[in-house]
């Protein structure tokens, strides 16, 4: 068990929720939704061409980086704070390449962090940046998505470390009317294969596919929807929004 | 001539290995979501390649509909202005859509057709990419969605009517520089979320492993042309092969040939805008430090915390902070040779090439020949004229006036 996987509750779905570092305020966002009750926070880390992300994300980086943030001050920003969930960095390759895997493991190792979520690195590619990060005890949390085939998940799966990533449609971030009729089948498929807890992101937005969720992944993940009300509303917001799917898992 | 010329003749020599890499660069750096998809694409691609039926209606297209070989032009006059004793212009700008990329694309749709895809996207930067995609979807029947920057949208006009003409619906793209880059993006994210029912054409020899490897396979009859009309005409391989790199589809087209010829030396002309000092260019090989951009590592522009910058160019088909694996790695090894040309050092050759030959090329061309005073003097030197200028033809008139 590593600092990552232990916020996944036993025999309660966790809430994973995610903010981009450098959008507002983030430290009083971050605490907001702490106190509110997140179980893993994925701290968004700002890049200008972010092919994963939907229009909400791809604004939230433009902000961030025209007001300024860097990788290594949001980085460097969490580590000032006393937050009870772990924290996991959700950020793209090139960045990460350009500081070096070595300067960005001791980043999140000194301040605080306990892994990253790299959506532009799939297996082939991942192994040198997993070993830097595990030379450090700090964990990549790798994605299956809905297009993977299952022995491909598998393999995947092997090398999960803290928690596996279910991408539940195939897109972009972003806000979904609906989620796939076989996501539940999908996801108890993986939870048998993986060793790992395996949350599930991409499209909830709402308490009601939150609480349709309960129990069928170890933990949801909620971004797009938080981003944007904490854009628009600020903490409390933010807080509001994370107690209200907390209420429902 | 033509029974010298088999179209994807030659056996793939040289990089990428199984995984993309050419040297350090290449690749897949792409959603997972993505990556049967570019699974099923490399064993498509694979198995055409090596199908007759394929290869032939692809041969049948390149003669009968878009016009190869193109002429290998000896450009006296040109040589003069310049100095040289020998210029040769390799005319892909009289090719169908008026550049090199219809090779690609013919190439491209022709797969999605076999592999079942009736969806294609596409981006574009100058819209030469996105004319030629939108013309081969006409040509066999494949609807056709093409992302294009807002602010090359307005650039270049013409190539977008051409597009809708055809049939093609044109996206604007406003996030980002509003350039190529986002249109690229923009692309990526459409193929992430239709993936099951779209194939994705792109016009680089850059993104993700096996597109690289493809649209070279795709584009190096250019450079097999060259070598058998330099052959023809003079006797012998020509001392040097010029060509302008924006993502470097026609560079690695017309310079794969030769890169097993230590005789010949092979010449990338990058865009130095405002100056490679300014800040303002394209110049991703001479400036630029590795990184990931558009699924495959490369030399970039970017900033010291690795945001990627803005390229500018004049030339739309130069603006863009990224090039493709194979040249990056090329220019690691020293056998591909680095020169710049700026906006208007461009726009300076355009007007003599125009005066002296009678010729309009595309700006993105006038890149590649305005070197042509930069070269050390060679004999015989070749030049990639990779595209018609009519659709700069509005840049030019304002940058002129």
């Amino acid at each position: 068990m590593t600092r990552l996987s232990e916020g996944f509750p036993r025999g309660r779905t966790a809430l994973v929720c995610y903010l981009m570092g450098g959008d507002g305020d983030t430290a009083a966002l971050l605490q907001a939704i702490d106190e509110a009750g997140a179980d893993v926070i994925e701290l968004g880390l700002p890049f200008s061409d972010p092919i994963a992300d939907g229009p909400v994300l791809q604004a939230a980086a433009t902000r961030a980086l025209s007001n300024g943030a860097t990788v290594k001050g949001v980085l460097a920003l969490a580590g000032k704070l006393r937050l009870r969930a772990p924290v996991v960095a959700m950020g793209y390759m090139n960045p990460i390449e350009r500081m070096g895997a070595h300067v960005f493991a001791k980043n999140l190792k000194d301040h605080g962090l306990s892994g990253a979520i790299v959506p532009d690195l799939p297996l082939e590619e991942a192994s040198p940046l997993r070993d830097t990060l595990s030379d450090q005890g700090l964990d990549l949390v790798p994605l299956v998505a809905p297009t993977t085939p299952v022995e491909r998940a598998k393999k995947i799966a092997k090398t999960a470390r803290g928690f596996l990533y279910y991408v539940s449609v195939t897109g972009v971030t972003g806000a979904r009317a609906s989620l796939p009729d076989d996501l539940a089948n999908r996801l108890a498929e993986l939870r048998t294969i993986s060793p790992v807890p395996v949350a599930v992101g991409f499209g909830i937005a709402k308490p009601e596919q939150a609480a349709a969720l309960k129990g069928k992944a170890d933990g949801i993940v909620v971004g797009t929807a938080l981003v944007k009300t904490a854009h628009e509303g600020g903490p409390n917001a933010a807080a509001a929004f994370v107690r209200s799917l907390r209420s429902v898992l | 001539m033509k029974e010298m010329q088999p179209v994807l003749s030659g056996e793939t020599v040289s990089p990428p290995d199984a995984r993309g890499r050419f040297g350090e660069y290449g690749g897949r750096f792409v959603p997972e979501t993505l990556i049967p998809a570019l699974d099923e694409l490399t064993e498509a691609w694979t198995r055409a390649r090596a199908d007759a039926a394929y290869t032939a209606e692809l041969a049948t297209l390149l003669e009968t509909y878009a016009g190869r070989p193109t002429p290998l032009f000896r450009a006296d006059r040109l040589a003069k202005e310049v100095g040289l004793a020998k210029v040769y212009l390799k005319r892909e700008d009289l090719l169908h859509t008026g550049a090199h990329k219809l090779n690609n694309t013919l190439g491209q749709a022709l797969l999605a057709r076999r592999m079942g895809k009736k969806r294609v996207i596409a981006e574009t930067g100058a819209g030469q990419h996105g004319v030629a995609t939108a013309t081969v979807c006409a040509l066999l029947g494949l609807e056709c969605i093409v992302y294009m920057g807002e602010l090359d949208v307005a650039r270049q006009a013409p190539n977008v009517s051409r597009m809708k003409l055809l049939g093609a619906e044109v996206r604007p793209v406003v996030s980002g520089s509003r350039t190529l880059k986002d249109a690229m993006n923009e692309a990526i994210r459409d193929w992430v979320t239709n993936v099951r029912t779209t194939y994705y054409c792109i016009g680089s020899a850059a993104g993700p492993h096996p597109y690289p490897l493809m649209v070279r396979e795709l584009q190096k009859i250019i450079g097999e042309e060259i070598a058998v009309q330099a052959l023809n005409a003079e006797g012998r391989l020509p001392d040097a092969v010029v060509a302008c790199v924006g993502g470097g589809s026609n560079a690695i087209g017309a310079l794969h040939r030769f890169v097993r010829e230590p005789a010949v030396e092979l010449y990338g002309v990058e865009a130095a805008g405002h100056g490679l000092d300014s800040g303002k260019h394209g110049a991703s090989l001479a400036r630029g430090q590795p990184g990931v951009l558009h699924g495959s590592r490369s030399y970039l522009l970017q900033n010291e915390d690795g945001q990627i910058s803005e390229a500018h160019s004049i030339s739309a088909g130069l603006d863009y902070p990224g090039v493709g694996p194979e040249l990056s790695h090329l220019r690691d090894q020293g056998r591909l040779k680095l020169l710049c040309a700026t906006d208007d050092e461009a726009l300076a050759a355009f007007q003599v090439l125009a005066k002296s030959e009678g010729i309009l090329c595309a700006l993105e061309s006038a890149h590649a020949v305005a070197a042509l005073r930069k070269l050390p003097p060679r004999q015989f030197i070749v030049v990639n004229l990779s595209g018609r200028g009519d659709k700069d033809l509005g840049t030019i008139l304002e940058a002129l006036k």
